[in-house]
């Protein structure tokens, strides 16, 4: 109790960046699902995200700015498997994965050229930047509220994957691309829905994250895309709740190894992290033993 | 109904259909027969838009589909119950037969096809909430075959449907091919088991090598030497 009671704020700050991983995690894993493609540029999307939020309010009421950034982000997601991933659809996997890592630094180098390279300062949200305490430990609503939209957003998810018609065309789909189309679904949709819905989390992700972190710059989206990416790789890839727990988890151990006073160490734990977890489980939490496709 | 003419596919190098000839009439069986590699799933599957045809025509209904993509074939009427079954092994049965009505907006009839597909197979009605993975082989067949009817096919195009099957199952399986076709789907049948296929057929094709080396109705063929010699094992 003691250790729970001393370490409170780390291991809300732990929660809820866990919750902001999350939200990106979710958006590795489900592409993963579907194209058994990992997706280099998803860190770069929600890094883009965060300057668009930058520059919107500027141009625009807070309350039209964030629709404004989710919108966005799930056209630019759309637009970047119509133009980057699908005329590859019929390519060697390694061709995909290649693209998306030009994709990757497209984004980067486009961030670089717009911001000049400077860090921009993510806009302050009323309300949700501003100061509770919760049991005895100070804290910005962002903290809490993440976690909870977080699970909110995957029980969401997860009713649409599970009792939709096209949450099952997306699991048809993810299983046997050819009998899907015997199925009469078509794929090329399917696939941009599964764009559509991880740029929309990693969006509202970004917004959340850059609320609390609030430096935007180019190489912003690596570290939290990264992370994301092993959470993702802990759950399982391609498993939902795998990627939303996994990043639960590491965001709390990051945490809490910052708060025993190893700041310098909590990126290396996470890494470390990965190693041990693809040596020991390489399919992850709830990962399919057979990675690829039979 | 469906018209196949002089259809030609490359496979990856391979001349895999050379200048196949075939036509399907209306509420008819026909079966297709062969050794494995005469190109028998390719007819298929290039008539069904899954594989590039480098020649030829195929006219459905008078229409010519040839490079009509998959989709808009499904919608026509013609569906194709693939090789090895195919379900989706981590959905449940009653999903597996929903997707087969994908295209379908009209929920009472789905339902009532629904119903036909359990009166058909009164196993999967049992295993409705049963994940298909979980499946034996004969189960997954006929799920696979009631999916396929999910569609509402004017045409359903078989590829070795008793492809692993125990033979008291593979009986089940043709009579239930018989029953489809009385209840006025055209069925195109490919088979290992020629002498079963050939029984049931009204007309049927021999494909050796990308050809059709023989055709006729199924019960003369079964009396035919060569066919005899070549797939009977008399």
């Amino acid at each position: 109790m003691d250790f729970i009671r001393d370490n409170l704020p780390y291991i809300l700050a732990g929660i809820s960046v866990g919750g902001q991983y999350a939200l990106i995690a979710i958006g590795y894993t489900m592409v993963y699902g579907i194209l058994r493609l990992i997706n280099f540029a998803h860190g770069d999307m929600f890094m883009i995200a965060g300057l668009m939020g930058v520059y919107a309010v500027t141009w625009m009421p807070l309350y039209l700015a964030i629709p404004f950034v989710i919108i966005f982000t799930v056209v630019l997601g759309f637009l970047i498997e119509r133009a980057a991933y699908r005329p590859l659809r019929n390519a060697p996997r390694m061709s995909v994965m290649i693209s998306a890592i030009g994709v990757s630094y497209l984004l980067q180098n486009l961030a670089l050229y717009v911001t000049g390279g400077l860090t921009k300062t993510y806009p302050t949200i009323p309300w949700i930047s501003s100061t509770i305490t919760v049991f005895g430990a100070t804290t910005k609503v962002v903290t809490v509220i993440t976690p909870i939209l977080t699970i909110a957003l995957v029980v969401l998810l997860m009713i649409l994957i599970h009792k939709t018609k096209i949450g099952m065309a997306m699991r048809a789909v993810s299983r046997d691309f050819e009998t899907s189309r015997l199925m009469g679904i078509q794929i090329d949709s399917v696939i941009s829905m599964t764009f559509i819905i991880g740029s929309f989390l990693a969006a509202v992700g970004s917004i959340l994250y850059f609320s609390n972190y609030t430096g935007v710059m180019p190489t912003a989206g690596a570290m939290p895309g990264l992370k994301a990416f092993v959470a993702a790789v802990f759950g399982g890839i391609g498993s939902i709740p795998g990627a939303v727990i996994g990043a639960f988890i590491i965001g709390i151990c990051e945490n809490i190894i910052k708060g025993m006073g190893l700041t310098t160490f909590s990126d290396a734990f996470t890494f470390a992290f990965l190693i041990i977890i693809l040596i020991v489980r390489p399919s992850g939490l709830f990962g399919e033993k057979n990675i690829d496709k039979v | 109904m469906l018209k196949i003419e002089n259809l030609n596919v490359h496979y990856g190098g391979i001349h895999a259909l050379r200048g196949v000839n075939m036509h399907i009439e209306q509420g008819k069986i026909i079966s297709l027969i062969g050794a494995n590699g005469a190109g028998k799933s390719t007819t298929l599957r290039s008539i069904m838009g899954l594989v590039p045809k480098s020649d030829g025509k195929v006219i459905y209904k008078g229409e010519d589909i040839t490079t009509t993509p998959t989709i808009k074939i499904v919608k026509g009427g013609i569906s194709l119950t693939p090789e090895g079954r195919k379900v989706f092994p981590d959905l449940t049965v009653k999903e597996n037969l929903l997707l087969g009505a994908y295209l379908r907006k009209n929920k009472a009839e789905i339902q009532k096809d629904l119903e036909w597909v359990y009166e058909l197979f009164p196993r999967l009605l049992e295993r409705e909430w049963q994940i298909a993975a979980t499946l034996s082989g004969g189960e997954q067949q006929m799920l696979a075959v009631g999916r396929s009817l999910m569609s509402r096919p004017q045409l359903l195009m078989m590829d070795e449907p008793s492809l692993g099957l125990a033979p008291i199952i593979v009986k089940g399986i043709f009579d239930i091919i018989k029953q489809i076709n009385e209840a006025g789907v055209s069925v195109l049948l490919i088979e290992q088991n020629a002498k079963a296929a050939l029984e049931i057929s009204d007309y049927a094709y021999v494909l050796e090598t990308g050809t059709v080396v023989l055709e006729g109705p199924g019960k003369e063929l079964i009396t035919n030497d060569e066919v005899k010699k070549a797939y009977l094992g008399a």
